[in-house]
């Protein structure tokens, strides 16, 4: 390894403009697979193939229509929908809602069909037709049947009048995902900004699963073009101030850029699509990147202003760093890579990507960036490094009060992990993005004044073909739809028993006496045949019965809720269903129920994935440091600073989401770098050198103090911006992680070292007295 | 009305070779096609037949129905037709009868057995689907020459068939469609393919005849309807026998009494 890590940087000092074309032509290829590269704009994408709930959706949808929608929601200035203005301007929403791309169904005041009796006919019709026709008597007339009726109110029109919408169905054909979300977006966005041209009394908000997928690349978009410059600047700012020069800044910015574009070119290459998630990717690698430039570099400097010759001194400081540098990249990948235990597809593109970038930082601190900076002019005046003084005081007054350090940060870590269990597994999934993005401030609207987002498909199945007309069934469905009614979560639901009603009412001479259910079988299955008979293109029931009419899907539209309400709430109906409605029992399927069991399903899976990284990581390490007792102490500053952060988490928020749960398994592959710096450093001193403990402790300090405190702190700038982040599950991951990071250094710097002096004779398998002897003859 | 449009045809044939000269405008050989498509189909004066349906599902369900028909062709104005509900067994003995008209809107009522009463249908909406299948009223309903705008397109082959491809823009209110394309074959202008176009001029539907039979007096129907909804992935089958053309109807047996009597 040694003579290697001496041969690589001998080659690469000799070979400097061989060196940067092979590097850049490496970074050219892999770079350019981001041709390939395009942003999700699906919320599926959040759930793997085989996801269960996301399979029952999936089948609902295929038994019935497609539920993607784009809620129009319009909110005149005057607050009253009910005017001649008004309802002509929903009459022209409607129809141009019907060339949307992929629209397969529209809904809105105007062609809702209402039912009335005439003579001994059923009349089928559009609520109004000329809006502009339309008496006083008949706008008061249309108000009382439009918020009277429960398929509408709180669904289309508000209860008070002044908020009502169109519903857009679309059924993407899922032939170009890239194109088809944006298209329905961008129409439905003209048609916007031409309603608020053409009736400046109207308001207009637009939400609904396919704004809320457009949100995504919107959100990814925002965080490329705000994220990455703020933190490539910080960073940048920070290695400056390290550095004392221009040209190890210039060396690292290349450098970090290189690796950022070959592992984004890869994530092109391997055909990954583009989520917020996998967006803070180029954040962290740029974060990490830094770390190894920092070493190499600091290393140059230093032997450079101590006298050797430009190439001598980068030959000599990529020999020092070879196997720290490869360790902690390799540990950084291993732990991003265990994000693939990850329910979550996103969050295996953001690990694999993270990986494939830290090792591009690897390779190129290790070729492009020696061999550019030695090209370039650099000063030679010999400087004290910044904090080299503060440092030591430091490490004196730690070997000082080591005895005091160890019971205080034991007990401190044990005080904050036993409040781990306080995290409960909470998440809003409308909340993921913050008020910067139109979609989350547009919902906000719409769930205020009109109606949710959040609703949960039931299919009742009647058990035999033709089974929704069976009186027995219906009596069920309807007790359950008043069930739900009257639970407080529940905005609006669509239930077919109100069809049987109306149409029953109305085959009684519009007589209110006889909206109830039909009482025998084929007198409702007859209604039903001639009320189907009456409805005009697109506004069937094939949305709400099954080709066999042996199923009923019951739509329950809910306020917007915590994952645990949800969760609640759906074992409260499942629960009610068995005491009450035993037949018609079933799961619920909906984009809402898919959210909110896929944070415990990835805890979890998350927590095997942590292990993973675990044993991996410490396997590594056991190994690198040729010792399985130092191996094992390191696991104590490696899982510290994780289970603290939950612990302080819990302390003071509590919530964990998708974001959070990844975490764990994520910092540890980064905290274990300070640990390898800083131990490498510590054996070198007390193996190679045969210092003693104490003094092997204050040789680390002295050598990787301040690049480990420099580091920590870029790394905790670079996360804290990625906390900025418009999407909420980057924004609380970037925090915890940042959180995570200080507290490793502080654990690094405040136990560890009281660590590797108490238990010194243990660690070196020698009674302490001997300890020093056998330390020198042992082989490093 | 017939007899006109035989001696329109006729004259129309007969000049073919002088329309070439005068270049003929693709909507007027539109015309001419479906004109003599129209006339082809002409003088069957009533017919019976069986029909079951195949309703699919995207997740690949299948359901029946099952419904004999009775039509009346009517001169100068659209069919009548009877139909009578067999299955699903709920809605057995229901009847419906339809009077269609050329651009006005047609008259239908629906006899329903378990109130003994016949009840009309609101008739402006004649664009919703057929007994939760993929096929709408007005797909079923005659194919008077009126209803459309034509355009001829290009000739091709098309299956086993050389065809004509005509553009239809229906000119009757309240129809689900902006434009249908046909294609006729011109061996015997039957109906090989039509595919239907939604308000946002996207591809909605595709129909595909096929197991088409000559009948007594030249008059050809297919065994088999098979339409496709691409926008929804859903299809329906329809599936035709005893197509019978000497059973003993008239005027009488199409009126709203005729519908109570049914079985």
């Amino acid at each position: 390894m040694e003579q290697f890590a001496i041969k690589w940087g001998k080659w690469v000092t000799q070979h400097r403009v061989l060196t940067i074309i092979l590097s850049l032509g490496l970074a050219m290829a892999a770079a350019s697979g981001g041709q390939f590269l395009s942003f999700t704009n699906d919320y599926r994408v959040f759930f793997s193939g085989d996801d269960p709930h996301l399979l029952a959706f999936e089948n609902l949808q295929d038994t019935y229509t497609k539920n993607d929608n784009v809620l129009f929601v319009i909110a005149p200035k005057d607050k009253k929908v009910f005017t001649q203005d008004t309802l002509a301007a929903i009459s022209d929403i409607t129809d141009r809602a019907w060339e949307t791309p992929y629209s397969i169904r529209v809904d809105s005041l105007r062609n809702y069909q209402h039912t009335e009796a005439e003579g001994d006919d059923l009349i089928v019709a559009d609520l109004y037709e000329d809006a502009t026709s339309l008496t006083n008597t008949d706008l008061a007339r249309i108000q009382d049947i439009a918020i009277n009726e429960p398929f509408l109110v709180h669904r289309l029109i508000s209860e008070d009048a002044r908020v009502a919408a169109v519903n857009i169905t679309v059924e993407l054909p899922g032939e170009n995902e890239a194109t088809e979300s944006p298209e329905v977006a961008q129409h439905v966005r003209n048609m916007r900004d031409y309603v608020e041209q053409t009736y400046p009394n109207l308001d207009v908000y637009l939400t609904g699963i396919i704004m809320m997928n457009q949100a995504f690349p919107e959100a990814s978009l925002y965080d490329m073009t705000h994220l990455i410059p703020a933190a490539l600047g910080i960073i940048l700012l920070l290695v400056f101030l390290q550095l004392r020069g221009l040209t190890g800044t210039v060396g690292t910015f290349i450098t970090i850029i290189l690796s950022i574009l070959a592992a984004m070119g890869m994530a092109g290459w391997a055909g990954i699509r583009l989520t917020p998630p996998a967006m803070s990717a180029p954040t962290i690698i740029l974060t990490l990147a830094v770390a190894d430039c920092v070493h190499i570099l600091s290393n140059w400097l230093q032997k450079y202003r101590g006298g050797m010759g430009k190439q001598e001194a980068m030959a000599e400081s990529l020999r020092i760093n070879f196997s720290p540098v490869f360790l902690t990249s390799a540990t950084t990948a291993i732990g991003f890579m265990s994000l693939n235990f990850s329910d979550a597809p996103p969050f295996h593109d953001l690990g694999n990507i993270s990986a494939m970038g830290v090792m591009f930082a690897w390779i190129f601190s290790m070729t492009l960036l020696p061999a550019l900076v030695t090209l370039l002019p650099v000063s030679s005046k010999k400087r004290r490094a910044y904090g080299t003084e503060v440092i030591d005081k430091f490490a004196d007054w730690v070997i000082r009060k080591r005895r005091m350090l160890m019971p205080v940060m034991s007990v401190t870590i044990v005080a904050l992990v036993v409040m781990i269990p306080r995290n409960e597994l909470n998440d809003v999934f409308v909340n993921y993005f913050d008020e910067r993005i139109e979609f989350r401030t547009d919902t906000d609207y719409v769930v205020d004044n009109l109606t949710g987002m959040y609703f949960i498909d039931y299919s009742l199945d009647a058990g035999e073909s033709g089974g929704i007309s069976n009186p027995d069934y219906l009596a069920q469905v309807h007790e359950f739809t008043e069930w739900l009614r009257e639970q407080p979560e529940v905005i609006h639901v669509n239930t077919l028993t109100d069809v049987f009603k109306r149409v029953n009412k109305s085959m009684h001479g519009d007589d209110q006496s006889w909206y109830k259910l039909p009482d025998q079988r084929e007198m409702a299955a007859q209604y039903l045949l001639l009320y189907e008979m009456s409805l005009p293109y697109g506004l069937d029931l094939n949305n709400q019965i099954d080709i066999d009419k042996q199923r009923t899907r019951i739509s329950a539209t809910l306020e917007t809720l915590s994952t645990t309400n949800t969760l609640a709430f759906e074992q409260r109906s499942y629960d009610w269903m068995k005491q009450n409605t035993p037949d018609l029992y079933t799961t619920g399927a909906s984009p809402t129920i898919m959210f909110s069991h896929i944070g415990m399903r990835n805890i979890i899976s998350m927590l095997g994935g942590t292990a993973f990284a675990l044993v991996a990581i410490s396997l590594l390490l056991i190994f690198a440091l040729g010792s399985l007792r130092f191996g094992l102490l390191t696991l104590i500053p490696n899982v510290a600073p994780a289970a603290m952060a939950f612990g302080m988490w819990g302390l003071v928020d509590g919530e964990i989401g998708l974001g959070l749960s990844v975490v764990a398994a994520m910092t540890l592959g980064i905290v274990v770098d300070d640990t390898i710096h800083f131990m490498s450093k510590y054996l070198r001193a007390r193996r190679d050198q045969g210092l003693e403990a104490i003094e092997a402790v204050r040789y680390a300090f002295s050598t990787v103090g301040v690049a480990l405190w420099t580091t920590s702190v870029a790394l905790t700038a670079g996360f804290l911006v990625i906390s900025t982040s418009s999407f909420t599950l980057n924004a609380e991951m970037g925090f915890l992680v940042a959180f995570v990071i200080m507290l490793a250094i502080f654990v690094d710097f405040l136990l560890l070292p009281a660590l590797l002096i108490r238990f010194d004779s243990w660690l070196m398998g020698k009674p302490a007295d001997t300890a020093e002897e056998s330390a020198i003859a042992q082989p490093a | 009305m017939q007899t006109f449009k035989t001696v329109f045809i006729t004259v129309l044939i007969a000049a073919t070779p002088v329309d070439f000269l005068i270049a003929q405008t693709p909507e007027e050989r539109g015309l001419e096609i479906s004109l003599a498509a129209d006339q082809r189909d002409s003088g069957w004066k009533h017919q019976t037949s069986e029909m079951e349906m195949i309703l699919r599902n995207r997740a690949g369900k299948e359901s029946r129905r099952k419904i004999t028909n009775r039509q009346l062709e009517v001169n100068g104005d659209g069919d009548k037709t009877l139909s009578l509900f067999h299955e699903p067994k709920d809605v057995e003995g229901t009847a419906m009868l339809t009077f269609s008209h050329g651009l006005e809107p047609d008259d239908q009522w629906l006899y329903l057995p378990s109130i003994k009463r016949v009840k009309r249908i609101s008739s402006k909406n004649k664009s919703g689907p057929f007994m939760g299948s993929e096929f709408a009223f007005e797909d079923l309903s005659s194919q008077e020459v009126e209803k459309y705008k034509y355009k001829f397109l290009r000739e091709e082959a098309c299956g086993e068939f050389e065809c004509f491809v005509i553009e239809r823009i229906p000119q009757y209110e309240n129809s689900g469609y902006t434009k249908q394309i046909a294609w006729i074959d011109k061996a015997e202008y039957r109906n090989i393919k039509v595919e239907y176009y939604d308000r946002k001029d996207a591809l909605l539907k595709t129909l595909e005849l096929s197991g088409y039979n000559e009948y007594s007096g030249g008059f050809w129907r297919a065994d088999q309807f098979e339409m496709t909804n691409h926008q929804t992935g859903k299809s329906t089958t329809l599936l035709w026998q005893k197509y019978d053309f000497e059973s003993d109807l008239d005027e009488n047996s199409f009126n709203q009494n005729a519908l109570k009597r049914l079985r």
